[in-house]
């Protein structure tokens, strides 16, 4: 099962890509986010069947992370918000080259 | 039987992920995301993953997907249904880059049954020990506590960091 769950994982992982790039909804940008790190954890698990638990202890730590990057984000999100109104990335353009 | 769950689980999953990407109002991106991450931790339990399966529906599925929800009924963002997609020349260029790769993908996975890549790795028979030895938790808890124990607790200090950093961005007035 492992080529199978890395194939669904690279293809999991594209969608949460092409998300990010097409989608301008901070909200959704930031689902298609989860998505990708969700890809990589299930590479992860399908690995570790094969060479160990050590894979699904670095699951575990990515799952923490995922949850603190989600309350930070998603205080961003409101902050910003609360400026400017909407959450449609292409109104914030103050850091763009 | 465990390959058709596998396959009916990652049908979902990739259905629920396009879903994501494609629905128009955020909320129902949320509802397919949920799709997804449930199946995939269907197919943590079908890897023998199963306490991860666990973490991964509350956590996931449980925690972060509510605080999506709150900030969006929050925000008052769920029935926001104008389409906002963007496409560009560099957009259409980067798809057919993909394309090319998802090729060369399809390629490799012809005949997944003895797949050269599983010539690289050891059967999944350590694990089985391992896991009928120490139980589902008792394998991920032993390390956890033993060899990582400092990125364990360097992950409370991230948490109650993240905790603070949240409090104080979201507030009105610092």
């Amino acid at each position: 099962m492992l080529v199978e769950a890395l194939v669904l994982s690279a293809l999991l992982f594209v969608i949460g890509t092409v998300g990010v790039l097409v989608r301008r909804n901070a909200i959704i940008m930031f689902l298609s986010i989860e998505l990708m790190l969700n890809a990589v954890n299930l590479s992860f698990v399908a690995f570790s069947r094969y060479l160990g638990i050590e894979g699904q202890l670095y699951v575990f730590f990515v799952m923490t992370v995922a949850a603190a990057e989600a309350a930070v984000g998603l205080a961003i999100i409101i902050a910003v918000f609360r400026h400017y109104e909407t959450v449609n990335v292409d109104n914030f353009n103050l850091l763009k080259w | 039987m465990v390959d058709v769950l596998f396959y009916v689980f990652a049908a979902v999953a990739l259905g629920g992920g396009l879903g994501v990407v494609l629905a128009r109002s955020p909320v129902g991106s949320l509802l397919f995301m949920l799709a997804t991450l449930f199946s995939v931790a269907g197919i943590f339990v079908l890897l023998e993953a199963h306490f991860l399966a666990a973490i991964q529906v509350m956590v996931y599925a449980g925690a972060i997907m509510v605080l999506f929800l709150f900030v969006i009924m929050l925000l008052n963002l769920g029935h926001d249904f104008r389409k906002d997609f963007t496409f560009g020349a560099g957009m259409v260029a980067a798809f057919v880059v993909a394309g090319v790769m998802a090729g060369f993908l399809a390629r490799q996975f012809r005949g997944s049954g003895d797949h050269p890549l599983y010539a690289f790795f050891p059967g999944p028979e350590g694990m089985d020990a391992l896991l009928a030895e120490q139980g589902a938790v008792g394998a991920i808890a032993h390390p956890l506590f033993t060899d990582y124990v400092v990125a364990f607790e360097l992950t409370g200090i991230l948490l109650l960091m993240a905790l603070v950093g949240a409090i104080a961005i979201a507030k009105q007035r610092v």
